[in-house]
């Protein structure tokens, strides 16, 4: 009983995710190609993709010091960064690091500095939900056990 | 993964990677499992994720976060590897970089990527020889797909062997042999730049080039710097005056011996061809292809990127300068003159038609059919070489000629060859309708010979659209003695400007300079609109020009023919053509109008039919521009042509009449690549 109001919890959890904008089909992607050689890869993905775009967010900041502005520098780096956030299908993230890029293109560095704040605030919201969302999972345990009458 | 170091270089040729591709077009029921693919991505997150969906896909995978890294495994690894999947943004080195020496050292299909989905990117991988361009994020079901790149990339390679004699060659190296042999052909595949007196050298040397083709395994690493002093030794030295001698002087690398430079040298050649390899195939076989923008691009970065867009360009004008070229022919009575510039506007013709009209199957055929008259064009030649061949060997002469003055040039070539980029940025600002006309660009060249009458006012419309591109044109009108006299009324339009027109204006020089000089120029001035892609372009042009020769000389033969048709032409005009008597003519014609009818290729493909109706072809632009216009205004919507055509055909009402209307065109195409 516990697990399954467990793994109802983690479903209604990850539906939000989806409705509220977070994540896109790309996330659903990396979910099928979990596996038994791989049972946590979307965790592993993710878990990834924080610890790298922790330095290219840092990166971001420093550049965003400079005055004036390196734009290309910055359009680089969020290029980079924009790779990243669409390969785990965080979209809210990902229109937030378009939108700086076209500032970059504008050479808008105000515009640039409110959505560099936005992003990294969608940056952490985000974060904060998936490690409570993988908290919820492991607790729950692999889906197998899960789909299986006990 | 199994590694066959100890395998010997010839496997690139005949890859033997996957155990399931052995036998080429024999596939074994597990095939894509097991597709060993080299994955290189700076970006963690992105490299882990691909490297699951690969392994999910069954393929043996490698994953790499450093180009260089990369570079290395597959230098250590000769087949090691079926394909690479390469994101473009990387520190250590740009994707393209990557690619670019892949494409040079080992024949790999490389797959770009990137979250960048600007067109001017995606052209720029495509321009440099990837076979496909993904955008991140990458889904599964694209990667599921990829082995067909390999198969595809193989099946070329065994198709070369199979039809090297046909000169369908897929790939541009070999292609490049043939052709040669063909002697007409081989121009517009190869780094037309050589001249022919190059391609007795090569001859000479053909187990070089085996050699090349099946990858020796180098003693010296060339690295990415050390191959950018090649390059840049190269550039300096025009790629066709590179011999590995100077270019060793010109590198002073210590160690480097001059073996190394030749065998590099050669692959460097091969990646050259291989880059216009693809449009070539385009022509030929790759007709399937036409669609796919890939092989466009492809040719166009080989040829010349530029040539690409020139193409676009031109392609519109080209049937009605062919038009024009053959109205001027016919006029002055010069058969020999007259039917080269038929021939080469047939050709012309047939690719045009493909790009213009939607008409995949007929084109296709027609592009395979093209490659045949050209080889047939050749053989016409020979017999028919009276008059013509003088002509022939002049033009040759005299591309020669410039080549070697175009030295300048060529560097330009070879720069644009390294940097792609700066062809893809071409091929960007002509974009789609570039990609649709690259095969009438290469038609337009031959264009430009027949356009040399018109030329003037081509000229003018060129040189309004590419005036700031354009050099001085110093070198063609140095070059050709045609060029000279063009030149001195070019001045005024300021067509002068591109040395590029030089080559095509040396094949249509040949031909037309005897019978009008003023033509010539008019020519040239094209010519230069396609500065940017001379190199490509002379290629082209000489190619054309010795396809025009064997027109010409199928236009002596029929030179009975002209006179008819410069009877009919404003009776039979339109009708004439599509009559089986006047087919002939009737097809160049419709090649020009291309557009038009699915007759008009059937026309292309009898060489004959096309070269010796250039009058017919003249007669029929005349009629189809004056009541026809909306035939090609269809064509080229934007062109000034009509206003153009019809001044022009005011102007020249005879004969010249064709031409101004060709010249039309070409303003037309001008004017689009421009902007």
């Amino acid at each position: 009983m516990e697990r399954n109001q467990l793994r109802r919890k983690l479903a209604n959890m990850r539906q939000s995710l989806f409705e509220q904008g977070y994540l896109d089909e790309q996330f659903t992607q990396l979910e099928e190609l979990q596996d038994d050689a791989n049972p946590n890869f979307v965790e592993e993905v993710v878990t990834l993709f924080y610890r790298d775009s922790a330095r290219t967010i840092q990166n971001i900041e420093q550049a965003l010091e400079k005055n004036p502005l390196d734009f290309a520098q910055l359009d680089s780096y969020m290029h980079q960064f924009k790779g990243s956030c669409s390969s785990i299908g965080a979209v809210k993230v990902k229109s937030e690091s378009t939108q700086f890029r076209n500032y970059c293109k504008e050479g808008n560095a105000e515009g640039c500095r409110r959505t560099f704040h936005q992003l990294k605030k969608e940056y952490a919201a985000l974060k904060k939900k998936l490690e409570l969302y993988f908290q919820y999972a492991r607790q729950a345990g692999p889906d197998e056990t899960a789909c299986r009458p006990k | 993964m199994n590694l066959g170091g100890g395998q010997t270089a010839k496997a690139m040729s005949a890859p033997s990677s996957s155990a399931s591709l052995k036998s080429g077009d024999v596939v074994s029921d597990q095939f894509p499992a097991g597709l060993r693919v080299l994955v290189v991505d700076d970006d963690p997150t992105c490299l882990r994720i691909l490297e699951k969906m690969l392994r999910n896909c069954l393929y043996e995978v490698t994953k790499c976060n450093r180009a260089e890294i990369a570079l290395k495994l597959l230098r250590d690894n000769r087949n090691g590897y079926d394909i690479v999947i390469s994101d473009v943004h990387m520190p250590d080195m740009d994707g393209f970089k990557l690619l670019e020496q892949v494409g040079l050292e080992m024949d790999l299909p490389v797959i770009m990527m990137s979250a960048d989905d600007s067109k001017n990117v995606v052209m720029k991988g495509v321009t440099h020889g990837a076979c496909d361009y993904l955008i991140k994020p990458v889904r599964i079901e694209a990667l599921k797909n990829i082995w067909q790149h390999v198969v595809r990339k193989r099946k070329h390679e065994w198709k070369d062997k199979d039809f090297e004699q046909s000169g369908s060659a897929e790939e541009g190296e070999r292609l490049v042999k043939p052709l040669e042999d063909v002697d007409y052909s081989s121009s517009a595949t190869e780094g037309n730049w050589k001249t022919s007196k190059r391609r007795k050298d090569e001859e000479d040397e053909p187990e070089e080039k085996d050699d090349t083709s099946s990858l020796k395994k180098p003693r010296v690493v060339w690295s990415v710097e050390l191959h950018q002093q090649f390059v840049a030794a190269v550039n300096q030295l025009g790629i066709d005056k590179a011999v590995p001698k100077k270019i060793l002087e010109l590198m002073n690398v210590p160690g480097l011996t001059r073996e190394n430079v030749a065998s590099h040298l050669q692959k460097y050649r091969l990646y050259l061809r291989r880059l216009s390899g693809v449009s070539s195939h385009q022509n030929g076989l790759n007709s399937s292809f036409m669609g796919t923008p890939e092989a466009t691009f492809a040719s166009m970065s080989s040829l010349g990127g530029l040539d690409l867009q020139a193409l676009a360009a031109t392609g519109h004008i080209p049937a009605q300068s062919l038009a024009s070229l053959q109205a001027l022919g016919r006029p002055t009575t010069k058969n020999s003159i007259s039917m080269p510039m038929v021939d080469q506007r047939n050709l012309f013709s047939f690719e045009t038609p493909k790009l213009r009209f939607g008409d995949g199957q007929q084109q296709l055929n027609n592009n395979s059919k093209q490659i045949n008259l050209l080889h047939g064009i050749p053989t016409n030649m020979e017999p028919k070489q009276l008059a013509s061949l003088n002509q022939s060997a002049q033009t040759f002469g005299g591309l020669n000629m410039q080549v070697n003055p175009q030295a300048s040039q060529s560097s330009s070539l070879l720069v644009q060859m390294s940097h792609p980029m700066s062809r893809t940025q071409m091929l960007n600002e002509n974009k789609g309708n570039h990609v649709p006309r690259l095969q009438s660009s290469i038609g337009q060249p031959i264009l430009s010979n027949g356009i040399h009458s018109g030329v003037l006012s081509r000229n003018g419309i060129v040189d309004n659209v590419r005036g700031a591109v354009y050099n001085p044109v110093s070198q063609a009108s140095s070059l050709v003695d045609f060029s000279i006299n063009k030149s001195a009324e070019l001045p005024g339009n300021s067509f002068a400007q591109v040395s590029n027109s030089g080559i095509s204006s040396l094949t249509s020089k040949g031909i037309i300079q005897e019978e009008v000089s003023s033509e010539v120029k008019g020519s040239r001035g094209f010519i230069h609109s396609y500065d940017i892609f001379n190199e490509l372009q002379q290629h082209k042009a000489q190619d054309w020009g010795m396809q025009n020769v064997g027109s010409t000389f199928d236009a002596s033969q029929h030179s009975a023919l002209q006179g008819s048709l410069d009877v009919s032409p404003s009776s039979l005009v339109q009708q004439g053509f599509s009559s089986s008597q006047k087919d002939r003519n009737v097809s160049i014609g419709d090649a020009i109008f291309s557009g038009g009818e699915g007759a008009h290729c059937n026309n292309s493909k009898f060489g004959q039919q096309f070269n010796s109706f250039v009058a017919d072809n003249t007669l029929r632009v005349k009629a189809e521009r004056l009541p026809d216009s909306g035939c090609q205004n269809n064509l080229f919507p934007q062109q000034f042509g009509q206003e153009d055509l019809m001044s022009a055909l005011l102007k020249q009402q005879e004969g010249i009449g064709s031409v101004e209307s060709e010249f039309g065109f070409d303003g037309y195409p001008l004017d689009k690549f421009p902007v």
